[in-house]
């Protein structure tokens, strides 16, 4: 008798109801889809309103579209193919952002899974399509570590000087290589130094050296930990900075990840103009630091901003973004009205993001959320020359991109302001602090970068790879199932049924995991589906000799699968092993291949063991009285 | 159905000697091409820039070919890559260029040749400081599943049987790089990665007849061990070689569907597969055979049990 007891059979119809629940997406496909979401922190969707903004839109326009809705991240429309998708994104456009200079929402094209929303909300998604399948840019970007390092060495040497000045100890610095070398004229003035220095720094270590008689030398180095953080910290600024400039674009799923120590990927499907996305990545933002005219929001600013009045000579108008806590309150009906206060900024630049070494998010003294901000030397000086003449004034902080500044903060100045040091406090939560003081980051400080790999695959392509890789796959399938049927009848049949659940496990396996889905994830699906087969050639082998040996058809079923399985327990150890190395040290399409590799041989093994002896059991398992089975024939040696 | 129909166990062990000369010839054969030509190393390994356009009708690689030198690229590669309309054009990295800008001045270059419209299918660029690496990470992949293989199969069966494995196996992966370089064929990424897969899966092969060899030896008292092994892989060879049927029918649609994107991938597979065969069974097993297995690595354990109840 061969049967599973009842748990048993549970279990593998519930793992493969499973399986086919989380692999439907897939089939079902996806739609494209144009995704528009709000572009600025103030600026918040209205469901109900825009959808029907779009709708009205795409009406008028003459563009059919499928379904409107929305969720956490926006409005998305379902267009019914790529030709109404790019016209109904134009169309969009236009009416959500009049000027493309001042975009307020962001527009993109997107894939959306056709699945019913019950499946969805099961978070049953289709996988995600890798570049070569879709199309889009691929960007493996590298930070100059040993530069940004380098960089702060520079502000360092500047650093040391301005603070030795002002002890009044008398030192020649500068930078050599990753150290920066203090020479003094005798051993006083160094041990001094050395007091002022250990004072202030505290991730510099010091070294004294003797190059000869009148020549005292101190050596400061970065600590190991500094270096590290300095790192660290660049790779995550430049992260920050790139989400910053990829929203722009108008890409509805980017992939920005770090890859090892200093690389940054950059993935951005859809996209086909490698110039723009170039040129967007590699923009650098710049600080600027400049005084105000009169107070924020004062009559003659806000005259200005209406248009009822010329700026006067030498000034520009500016509007400080509203924090998020103020939005509400001064939103405005109309788009075109101004939201935010208007300020009136005089032309002269005073510092720039170059004298800015550090801003950090913290506390004031009444544990108010700040920014801290560092500056080097020169830019102490300038800047406690400019507090000094101007205690009561607003300053502004203005971030500029492409071109285009935009204010960050207009604080006023309460007293002289020496040392560097230089906080921001005032009406601002720490969500507001924060990002404050990455948005002055990313103007001063992201280390250089450079694009180390780039592939572009265009749209066409990636359907031809799609159906390529889809064909392959289904006439080698096709073809084993075939032959298996032919050659072990029944029980080739149920190890083609075996051999389909695989798959359907796999791809569902993938779909949970929300793997990238690439060509060679596809080949290594194709050629796991090959070598998959093997365990059910060797069980099936192992009940024709059984039967060859003279067992009886029940005997043969179970002693076939349980010697079969010693066996095929080994053989996929050892191809598991060859997957993992894969896993470990590969990347890009390597990994890709690996990952469907390993999860293949894990399903291969469940299916091709419990599913196939689940149907075999059904089939023979409950006959008392079983002559023959039906596993093709059997050839008997004639004994002599 | 039934392919095979052998009525006693087929002598290979008397012909040891042979299946080993020859694989060792094919190996040397192997090594000097990789040596003295050369992988056919993908720019995914050499850095540098690779442009895919496709014109609506075939088009004469000449011009191309002479516009691009003109323009600054007497090295530029020009082929056909899988139709006569479409053109695979390779350019090697430099120092004195912005190497990351060649995509867009080959797209830019293209566009003033008279005549049809060409349009760009994919752009790859990979900067200098890649490559070094992938070779690097693909060492240390090569040795971790030599190690993890080895340390595996002692555990499970006997070094003598992890180390011929072993030998048999890697010999294949070389005999796959010796028709790369042979042909010089492009060696890319994903060939790197079917060479791995063809060394699991043909180390999957030594062990399913291995396992047999094992039952073989605690199973029949009454046989010498190359009786054993004879008979093992005897006993295996219907399993053997539909199991690889199979495999290679996916690999055979891989090779005849999957387009120039998959076509070395699914040659390479192709090669380690028929080679793994044979060195799998007709190698792995004379060399376990001379390294000396016995009855009693296997048996041990059951003759003292017996001992202990007399």
């Amino acid at each position: 008798m061969n049967r599973y007891p009842l748990w048993k059979n549970i279990f593998i119809v519930v793992v493969l109801c499973w399986g086919l629940l989380y692999a439907l997406p897939n089939l079902l496909g996806q739609a494209p889809a144009v995704q528009v979401s709000s572009a600025k922190a103030t600026l918040e969707m209205d469901p109900v309103a825009d959808s029907k903004r779009i709708a009205d839109a795409l009406a008028a326009a003459g563009i059919e579209h499928r379904d409107i809705f929305s969720d956490a991240t926006g409005v998305r429309v379902r267009f019914a193919d790529f030709e109404t998708q790019s016209r109904g994104r134009d169309v969009i456009e236009k009416a959500f952002n009049p000027d493309k200079q001042d975009a307020s929402y962001t527009v993109a094209l997107n894939l959306l899974s056709n699945s019913p929303q019950w499946l969805t909300k099961l978070r049953a998604l289709p996988m995600y399509l890798g570049l070569d399948l879709r199309g889009g840019v691929h960007f493996l970007l590298e930070v100059d570590m040993p530069g940004a390092i380098t960089h702060r060495l520079e502000a360092v040497a500047g650093d040391l000087r301005g603070q030795l000045r002002d002890k009044n100890v008398r030192a020649n610095i500068a930078r050599e290589g990753n150290t920066v070398v203090l020479r003094f004229r005798d051993a006083a003035q160094r041990a001094a130094a050395r007091g002022v220095i250990q004072s202030f720094n505290k991730d510099l270590q010091l070294v004294e050296r003797d190059g000869g008689s009148d020549d005292f030398r101190l050596i400061a180095s970065l600590s190991l930990q500094a270096q590290q953080t300095i790192r660290e910290f660049a790779i995550k600024q430049n992260i920050n900075t790139l989400h910053n400039r990829i929203n722009e674009l108008g890409v509805a799923e980017p992939v920005i990840q770090q890859q090892g120590a200093d690389r940054i990927v950059v993935q951005l499907p859809g996209i086909q103009d490698v110039t723009v996305a170039k040129e967007i990545l590699g923009r650098t933002a710049t600080l600027e630091l400049r005084m105000v005219e009169g107070s924020p929001g004062d009559q003659r600013a806000r005259d200005v901003a209406a248009g009822r009045a010329q700026a006067p000579y030498g000034t520009e108008l500016y509007i400080e973004r509203l924090r998020s806590g103020h939005a509400k309150a001064g939103q405005a009906e109309n788009a075109n009205d101004i939201i935010g206060i208007p300020l009136l900024l005089n032309k002269q630049i005073e510092l720039t993001g170059e004298n800015l070494t550090d801003a950090q998010p913290g506390f004031d003294e009444n544990s108010q959320p700040a920014v801290h901000l560092n500056l080097d030397s020169a830019g102490t000086r300038k800047f406690r020359e400019l507090t000094r003449q101007n205690v009561g004034r607003n300053m502004a902080i203005l971030l500029v991109e492409k071109g285009k500044g935009e204010v960050v903060t207009a604080p006023v100045i309460r007293t002289e302001i020496g040392g560097g040091r230089v906080q921001i406090s005032g009406s601002m939560s720490t969500a507001e602090a924060n990002k404050t003081a990455l948005l002055l980051r990313a103007g001063a400080l992201a280390a250089p970068m450079e694009i180390i790999e780039e592939r572009t695959v265009g749209p066409s392509l990636g359907a031809d790879n799609i159906s390529k890789g889809f064909h392959s796959t289904l006439w080698g399938f096709v073809a084993i199932a075939v032959f298996m049927t032919v050659y072990y009848m029944l029980f080739g049949l149920v190890s083609s049924v075996a051999l389909s659940f695989n798959l359907v496990l796999l791809v569902a396996l993938l779909s949970l995991l929300q793997a990238t889905l690439t060509l060679p994830g596809i080949a290594a699906m194709a050629l796991t589906l090959g070598m998959a087969i093997d365990s059910n050639v060797l069980i099936n082998e192992r009940i024709r000799e059984e039967l060859r040996n003279g067992c009886t058809p029940q005997m043969a079923i179970t002693a076939g699968y349980e010697r079969a399985w010693n066996t095929i327990l080994d053989s996929n150890v050892t191809t598991l092993i060859a997957g993992i190395a894969l896993l470990i040290f590969g990347s890009g399409p390597i990994r890709g291949f690996a990952v469907v590799h390993c999860l293949g041989i894990l399903t291969s093994m469940f299916s091709a063991i419990l599913v196939s002896r689940m149907v075999i059991n059904f089939i023979y398992g409950r006959r008392r009285k079983l002559d023959a089975l039906s596993i093709g024939q059997i050839w008997k040696p004639d004994n002599n | 159905m039934e392919f095979f129909r052998i009525k006693k166990d087929i002598p290979f062990m008397r012909h040891a000697l042979v299946f080993n000369v020859i694989s060792l010839l094919t190996f040397v054969v192997a090594v000097v091409f990789i040596a003295f030509r050369g992988l056919n190393l993908s720019v995914e390994f050499t850095g540098g820039t690779l442009v895919e356009v496709s014109y609506a009708e075939t088009v004469p690689l000449e011009p191309l070919r002479q516009t691009l030198a003109n323009a600054g690229y007497p090295d530029a590669q020009v082929q056909n890559f899988g139709s006569t309309r479409d053109v695979l054009i390779r350019l090697p990295n430099r120092d004195d260029t912005e190497t990351s800008k060649v995509g867009e001045w080959v797209k830019a270059t293209l566009k003033k040749i008279e005549g049809s419209e060409a349009t760009v299918r994919r752009v790859e660029f990979v900067g200098p400081q890649v490559g070094k690496e992938l070779a690097s990470d693909g060492a240390m992949a090569l040795l971790l599943v030599i190690v993890g293989i080895v340390v595996y199969l002692t555990l499970r069966f006997e070094w003598r049987f992890a180390v011929s494995i072993i030998i048999a196996n890697l010999h294949d992966c070389v005999i796959i790089l010796g028709f790369f370089a042979c042909f010089q064929w492009e060696f890319s990424l994903s060939v790197l990665a079917a060479v791995m897969a063809v060394l699991g899966y043909s180390v999957n092969e030594s062990v399913v007849v291995f396992d047999r060899v094992r039952e073989t030896f605690r199973k029949r008292r009454d046989m010498k061990t190359p009786e054993v092994i004879n008979h093992a892989i005897t006993s295996t060879i219907s399993r053997t070689i539909i199991t690889h049927a199979s495999t290679q029918a996916m690999v055979l649609s891989m090779l005849l569907f999957g387009g120039e994107t998959l076509h070395y991938f699914a040659l390479a597979l192709t090669i380690g597969i028929c080679f793994g065969i044979y060195s799998s069974v007709l190698v792995a097993s004379p060399l376990v055979m001379w390294l000396g297995v016995s009855r009693e690595q296997f048996a041990k354990v059951k003759v003292q049990k017996q001992e202990a109840v007399v």
